[in-house]
């Protein structure tokens, strides 16, 4: 999924000087599974901002409403017969949704309640970890199912640097070195002679470096 | 000869190559790197300069390399991958060809969390091994990564680093193998403290005939007290420094260390020296300098081949 954590009270509080009605919108997606924007989470937040601006002696109303989730246009639909009513919309979905909540109601700010980090998946309850960078060229064949774009910190298809130590990352001793993973699979695979060939330069066009991007099928258009 | 470079014309003879290197300053002053060339001449064959070692910003290692050159030094263009992308990289390589610089070392590079600025963006769009292919390409095919023709091809002599003391072990010398496929020609190590591993990484190197396709140089570095004996065990990655070695350096009382760290230092070269397919030694003296031409003199490596 994508992972995100949420911003600290205190910047969301700053984002939201301005104003005093606020519709707070969560996401049952991505953001529910790592637990920074879903459903309790809104609740969660709206608690802790009614709370700081009792405090200050200040108003606000929120609205929470938590959407199946913000990157399709049905969903974020769903809020129209009442966005009217609040200055503000503060989104706790991926970045993705945030922006596409963003578009289809122009005449509002929208605020990320969020930081939107990674593609990962959960080691365990409250852990997660990054596992795709999204290059668009996937080589998890050649490499024993292991990234060498998004677990190595240089990103090397030919690792591993002089760096690696004891199976850890020179960047930090709870970072798991990519590559060791990578040779450690490769040997359990009986593939370790894959180790020998040398992966040549990558075509980073399909990955962020080549502008944003897009994907269609011609095929599902209307 | 492929190359105009002293460490190869050294190689072809026979001979024992010494190399060392040049940290640039933290600052625009050329003299800086004029007095540390001071204390090498007539020490070294070659000379490396550091490209923004650990990360952290210094004059860059080209323009400090031509300032040895002008000094009639064969200096050696340390560059890392990043920092630069692969536009950067071979405009760098064909600027270097220009200008005379005759040899490379391929790197890595640090991360930049090492350094003075961790906030930046790294690059990495080649690799180290990558690298390697690309000067070798330049040079011997004449052609761009992109396929296009090279009109005037930059003629270096390619190096790289490996690290026998890094991890997985097992797999180190299969490394240095897919540097020399891609092209390396000599090899500057790591600094070495734990000889009967290296020893051990020497004897792998040796069963796959690569010390015949590629000079291995052995690297090694004083310690000047037991304090930073102890800083390059526990805060500098892939290296290793056996404990014998810090008690040795904690034995001796304090203003007594560095000239123990030098002894240390001296006794490494000559036991690396034995070890068969040990072509030559890279003496990295960081912030020391001045202690090179001592460390030679005492490991019986002077005087060198003078350049013709």
């Amino acid at each position: 999924m994508i992972v995100a954590n949420r911003k600290t009270l205190e910047e969301i509080l700053g984002m939201l000087k301005p104003y005093k009605k606020v519709l707070l919108l969560g996401c049952n997606e991505c953001v529910t599974v790592c637990a920074a924007g879903g459903e309790r989470e809104v609740g969660v937040l709206a608690s802790e901002l009614r709370l700081a601006r009792a405090k200050d002696g200040q108003e606000i109303e929120i609205k929470e409403q938590t959407l199946e989730r913000q990157c399709d246009h049905e969903y974020i639909d769903q809020v129209r017969p009442f966005v009217g009513d609040y200055e503000v919309i503060l989104s706790m979905a991926c970045g993705a949704g945030i922006q596409y909540v963003a578009e289809k109601y122009r005449t509002k700010p929208v605020l990320p309640g969020v930081n939107t980090t990674f593609l990962g998946v959960t080691l365990e309850q409250g852990v997660w970890s990054e596992r795709c960078q999204g290059c668009g060229s996937c080589i998890l064949d050649q490499t024993g199912g292991i990234c060498p774009i998004a677990r190595c910190a240089k990103s090397l298809l030919n690792g591993p640097c002089g760096g690696s130590s004891n199976g850890k990352c020179e960047v930090d001793k709870e970072v798991d070195c990519g590559w060791q993973l990578i040779i450690d699979r490769l040997k359990e695979l009986g593939q370790l002679d894959r180790y020998e060939e040398i992966i040549p330069v990558k075509d980073w066009t399909t990955s962020r470096d080549g502008g944003p991007r897009k994907r269609i099928r011609e095929d599902l258009k209307l | 000869m492929k190359t105009r470079s002293n460490i190869e014309r050294i190689l072809e003879s026979g001979g024992f190559v010494v190399t060392s290197e040049c940290g640039p300053p933290r600052g625009a002053d050329s003299e800086v790197i004029r007095k540390k060339g001071n204390l090498l001449k007539g020490i070294v064959d070659a000379v490396n300069v550091t490209d923004n070692q650990t990360s952290v910003v210094r004059m860059s290692s080209f323009s400090a390399c031509i300032i040895l050159k002008e000094m009639g030094f064969d200096p050696i263009l340390q560059m890392v991958c990043r920092d630069r992308n692969r536009i950067a990289i071979q405009s760098d390589i064909l600027g270097a060809g220009a200008l005379g610089i005759n040899n490379i070392l391929c790197l890595s590079g640090d991360h930049q969390k090492f350094g003075d600025h961790p906030r930046a963006k790294n690059v990495f769009d080649i690799d180290s091994i990558q690298l390697i292919n690309t000067v070798k390409t330049l040079r011997d095919d004449g052609k761009f990564l992109g396929g296009e023709e090279v009109k005037g091809k930059p003629v270096l002599f390619i190096g790289a680093a490996e690290n026998p003391f890094a991890d997985p072990f097992e797999i180190r010398a299969a490394r240095l193998g897919k540097k020399v496929k891609a092209g390396c020609e000599f090899i500057q190590t790591q600094c070495i403290y734990n000889i009967e591993r290296f020893a051990k990484w020497m004897e792998m190197v040796r069963e796959r005939g690569l010390h015949e396709r590629c000079a291995i140089l052995g690297g090694v570095t004083p310690f000047k007290s037991v304090g930073m004996a102890k800083y390059m065990k526990n805060s500098v990655p892939g290296m290793d420094v056996p404990d014998e070695m810090i008690e040795r350096m904690r034995g001796v009382p304090k203003e007594k260390q560095s000239e123990e760290g030098i002894k240390i230092c001296v006794e490494t070269i000559q036991k690396v020296r034995e070890i068969p397919g040990v072509r030559g030694i890279h003496i990295m003296a960081i912030e020391w300098e001045e202690k090179v031409a001592e460390i030679a003199k005492a490991a019986g490596l002077l005087p060198r081949p003078q350049l013709t």
